[in-house]
């Protein structure tokens, strides 16, 4: 009877154990993957702005500044994603950052002179930038969800003895103080505190 | 900026399981308005001179329902769509209808479900509705007079609910509560007509054939609860269909502020949606639970009461609003930035 009652508990560990470890796989790559997914969104707004410049160049000569501000931002974002993974969130954040705040910068101009907002297809190009923005920032968000539940099943018992096994490693988060009007936001590399 | 997250999630898994349970009472009632009148002939007759083989009559009805629920898979979103002549969004021409494609792949990637279809409705009257019976195959359709009406946040938060449905399963589940309903009501007619023929030449022999004493008392009385439960089958479905359809909305509309971050938009909207009376004209009764705010224009959902409540598409619109701005106002203080009117 006693044998009986301490295999079966050992049974039971043993589906434990392989169920929690799937389940770190499993949550592993949905963090990759809403990675990518943020990835995809910020290789559209790189591919966005060179048609932006274009359609406004012209009319826009006498805010040259803003323009290059623009340009060069996105150049530095391109650089910094080419090497983007998981593991280099805080530069690639960091980058991003200042692009958004060249462009909510941009966009203020744009907003400010209502005759460059009727040059050509402004309009649609400012709808099809929002639009760029909300997708980074959703895209943003289930990553930061996604990370949130594989760092904080990492960091719970029983949970935490199968990490070793399953090679988890916390996953840094994309955390973005209302960083639009600063140049260099300031980047919090903290995971898991917040829930 | 954890929003609401742990309990939504229990919330979500919880709406699951209730599904399960949901159907599988179905399936058990089905089974009892099939099988039952197997028992009854079977107790009623015995082993001899039984016309039909034990179990065949609940069979057939299983398959019938099956084939049903089969097909209502397969057509029932196009069907759906028909009948409210909307048009798919393929290319968007305006900017409306750019902007509407904009925002449901913006949903998608908050909500974390694929692209659905888009289409359009010509309706002057905002509202909106999901359907399809997989996630990855589902069907988002909204009337062009909420894409007059919401600007571009609210239009975000209503699409959002509908992407909860998606989400939920809610749309599985109503796809399936529909079949269910179409198949007893086709059935229920067919076994009229039946018992009415099987009564005219078959009643006196089906006398000499009873067993008699208390068995027969027993076949009456069962008989009786299963002749009512065919004619008030329609009626219970279609009560319990409601009652699942009120409990989704509410959560639908937190998931929608899940996706948002932005419980207040959702408020506004449905704010606007309900403002306008007029009924939306294109949208039949039968298609009335998978929208966002009662289509018909009844003012059933304004009431509350147990009567009001039952028989209501949609829970009270003040409620979900009052809910939603509870959420608004909760994710305000704890970012500490309570707007200055409030």
């Amino acid at each position: 009877m006693v044998t009986f009652i301490v295999l079966a508990a050992l049974a039971a560990a043993v589906f434990w154990f392989i169920g929690a470890y799937n389940k770190l796989i499993a949550l592993k790559n949905q963090t990759v993957n809403a990675w990518k997914q943020i990835d995809v969104q910020l290789k559209r707004r790189h591919d966005l702005i060179p048609n932006l410049i274009e359609t406004v160049k012209g009319a826009m000569n006498f805010e040259r500044e803003t323009l290059e501000a623009v340009v060069q931002a996105r150049n530095q974002a391109m650089k910094a994603t080419a090497a983007g993974d998981p593991q280099h969130v805080a530069g690639v954040a960091a980058a991003e950052s200042v692009l958004t705040g060249a462009l909510t910068r941009f966009m203020a101009v744009v907003e400010a002179y209502p005759d460059l907002k009727a040059t050509g297809n402004v309009g649609q190009l400012q709808e099809e930038l929002t639009s760029t923005e909300n997708k980074i920032s959703f895209a943003r968000q289930l990553y930061n969800d996604t990370a949130t539940e594989y760092n904080t099943k990492q960091e719970q018992f029983p949970w935490n003895l199968v990490v070793g096994w399953a090679k988890a490693q916390p996953a840094e988060l994309w955390e973005i103080t209302d960083g639009a009007e600063r140049a260099v936001p300031k980047v919090d590399l903290g995971f898991g505190g917040k829930k | 900026m954890s929003f609401e997250e742990v309990n939504l999630f229990a919330q979500q898994a919880a709406n699951r399981r209730k599904s399960r349970w949901i159907v599988a009472a179905f399936i058990a009632f089905f089974a009892w308005l099939g099988f039952g009148g197997d028992l009854i002939i079977w107790l009623a007759r015995g082993e001899q001179g039984a016309f039909l083989p034990p179990g065949v009559l609940g069979i057939l009805m299983t398959v019938f329902a099956l084939g049903m629920v089969a097909y209502v898979r397969r057509t029932g979103a196009e069907k759906v769509l028909w009948s409210t002549g909307a048009r798919r969004l393929d290319e968007p021409q305006t900017e409306q209808e750019q902007r509407f494609r904009n925002v449901a792949e913006e949903m998608a990637i908050a909500a974390g479900v694929p692209m659905p279809t888009l289409w359009i409705i010509n309706d002057p009257d905002p509202n909106a509705f999901a359907t399809g019976n997989e996630p990855a195959k589902s069907h988002v359709a909204v009337t062009s007079g909420l894409l007059t009406a919401l600007d571009r946040d609210e239009l975000q938060a209503v699409i959002g609910h509908e992407y909860g449905h998606i989400k939920n399963l809610d749309t599985k589940l109503m796809t399936f509560l529909a079949a269910a309903v179409g198949a007893v009501v086709l059935m229920r007619d067919g076994m009229g007509r039946a018992i009415r023929y099987g009564f005219g030449h078959g009643g006196g022999r089906r006398r000499k054939g009873g067993s008699g004493g208390g068995g027969g008392q027993v076949v009456i009385i069962l008989l009786v609860i299963w002749l009512i439960s065919w004619i008030l089958a329609p009626l219970v479905i279609q009560a319990l269909s409601l009652w699942v359809s009120r409990k989704r909305e509410y959560l639908a509309d937190a998931m929608s502020a899940q996706f948002t971050r932005n419980p207040l938009s959702l408020a506004n909207a449905l704010e606007k949606i309900h403002g306008s009376h007029l009924p939306t004209a294109s949208i039949k009764a039968g298609v009335a639970h998978l929208c966002i705010d009662d289509p018909l224009g009844r003012k059933l959902d304004d009431r509350q009461g147990r009567w009001a409540d039952a028989w209501a598409t949609h829970p009270p619109m003040a409620m979900r609003i009052a809910r939603l701005k509870a959420m608004g106002y909760q994710a305000l203080k704890r970012e500490g930035r309570l707007p200055a009117e409030a």
